[in-house]
């Protein structure tokens, strides 16, 4: 490696300093601004359609969905890209635009970083139809079952949810409220049950009125952007 | 490699990071995304191209630009065009491969950390033509990918049973899950460290033998 360094006659004064650094961070910032806006479309339609997904896969037989909004009293019917709270949820309806069941998502502490759950509930039979984990950083290899373990997966796919779920130990499970936890990996498997309980306390009472029925308005007024 | 002239060519540039200065097996730099994100083939291909774009476009501009940046302020106006560089390979992942982007998290910003890009401009980029520093950064680049691979590959295959998610033995198969652990990342690095300075430290015993036989036959 050649150490010839073309040697600087004399030391740069401050001001070329200043605007040396000036400029590059101005031109960084044009590129940072135009790559955002570059990419700022496609992954909103990403996550909207992500988000789309895993809703019709928490709710099986669902076709169409809408965000709703616990107002205090009833539910109301969101535009789809209104904000979210910790009083929205999804309302997952069939083809003919009967209801079938909430997507609740609710997100906690996992082994190493949140974990953010999505389950399908239905309220006339008060069970769990089903479940996706969102966004979760657990060990993987251990943790990360709790979405690559199909058998975990489908502990959720008919469960009752009261007065609580349990994690049990694999090959234990009794009741219909208990899941089999996932061997190496208790603390991922009770916290994702935690979560869901969690949920269940926060919306169980407010979900066993009649549903809202589905807006075809929305639908369509959201077909040409966020929801593709 | 014997060279008989003392100037590198452009071909020498490239290819030194590929085995001779190989920027995890010779020079040990990078380790943090190395252990972190090989526990699967792709994932490790995805961190190699990243890093691949970054260190590429970064080269390119500190040697373009190597006049004009102020020895006193130049690490900070390399990491600023480093930073650039990642945050627009970042929101490229997230908008064309949400689940690779969902993958490697946080290391894909931790690429601005990774000493052996800014290692490339300090003691490279900076000094050399723009073809030179090209050819630098693509054979650092490509060694760097290539030894993520090699980590990545050994990881998945034991720990998991499959390459690029295909699965390659039968159901009979335990998967060490400790290989896509940590502690698998440093046991699987160790060993090819070790086999890496082996070979090397055979192939020079050879080519000191062959050096002798021809003084000896002359």
């Amino acid at each position: 490696m050649s150490t010839q360094l073309p040697m600087m006659e004399k030391e740069p004064g401050s001001a070329t300093l200043v605007a040396t650094l000036s400029i590059a961070g101005f031109i960084s910032g044009l590129i940072l601004i135009t790559i955002y806006l570059a990419t700022f479309d496609t992954i909103a339609a990403n996550k909207a359609r992500e988000l789309r997904e895993a809703v019709f896969r928490v709710l099986p037989g669902v076709t169409q969905m809408q965000k709703l909004r616990f107002d205090g009293k009833t539910l109301v019917v969101l535009p789809a890209d209104a904000r979210d709270d910790e009083n929205t949820l999804y309302g997952g309806y069939d083809a003919e635009g009967r209801f079938i069941g909430y997507a609740i998502a609710n997100a906690g502490p996992g082994f190493q970083d949140t974990i953010s759950v999505l389950y399908g509930y239905d309220p006339a039979a008060r069970k769990m139809v089903g479940m996706w984990i969102l966004d979760s950083r657990e060990t993987p290899g251990l943790g990360d079952k709790i979405y690559k373990d199909a058998a975990f997966v489908a502990n959720f796919d008919d469960l009752v949810m009261e007065p609580q779920i349990i994690a049990v130990k694999r090959g234990t499970k009794a009741r219909e409220n208990e899941i089999d936890a996932i061997t190496g990996a208790t603390i991922s498997s009770k916290a994702v049950v935690r979560i869901m309980n969690e949920a269940h306390a926060f919306w169980g009472e407010k979900l066993s009125g009649t549903p809202p029925a589905l807006e075809k308005q929305i639908e369509r007024v959201n077909h040409g952007n966020t929801l593709k | 490699m014997a060279t008989h002239s003392n100037k590198p060519t452009a071909y020498d540039e490239l290819l030194k990071g590929l085995w001779r200065d190989n920027p995890v097996f010779v020079q040990v730099l990078g380790m943090c995304p190395m252990l972190a994100v090989t526990n699967s083939a792709f994932n490790a291909v995805v961190m190699g191209l990243a890093t691949f774009f970054v260190l590429v476009g970064s080269s390119l501009l500190v040697s373009a630009l190597r006049q004009w940046i102020p020895r006193p302020v130049r690490i900070s106006v390399y990491v600023i065009i480093i930073a650039t560089f990642v945050t627009v390979a970042d929101y490229t992942l997230l908008a064309l491969l949400p689940a690779a982007h969902k993958e490697l998290g946080a290391f894909l910003p931790l690429i601005v950390a990774n000493c052996m890009i800014l290692g490339r401009q300090e003691a490279f980029a900076s000094k050399h033509t723009v073809k030179f520093a090209l050819m630098d950064a693509i054979g650092m680049a490509s060694g760097f990918m290539l030894a993520l691979f090699a980590l990545g590959s050994v990881r998945e295959i034991l720990g998991e049973g499959k390459l690029f998610g295909l699965a390659l033995f039968g159901d009979h198969f335990e998967p060490w899950v400790i290989m896509i652990l940590p502690p698998g990342g440093f046991l699987t690095l160790g060993l090819l460290l070790l086999i890496f300075n082996w070979v090397t430290e055979r192939k020079r015993e050879f080519l000191a033998q062959v050096a002798e036989q021809q003084a000896g036959n002359r």
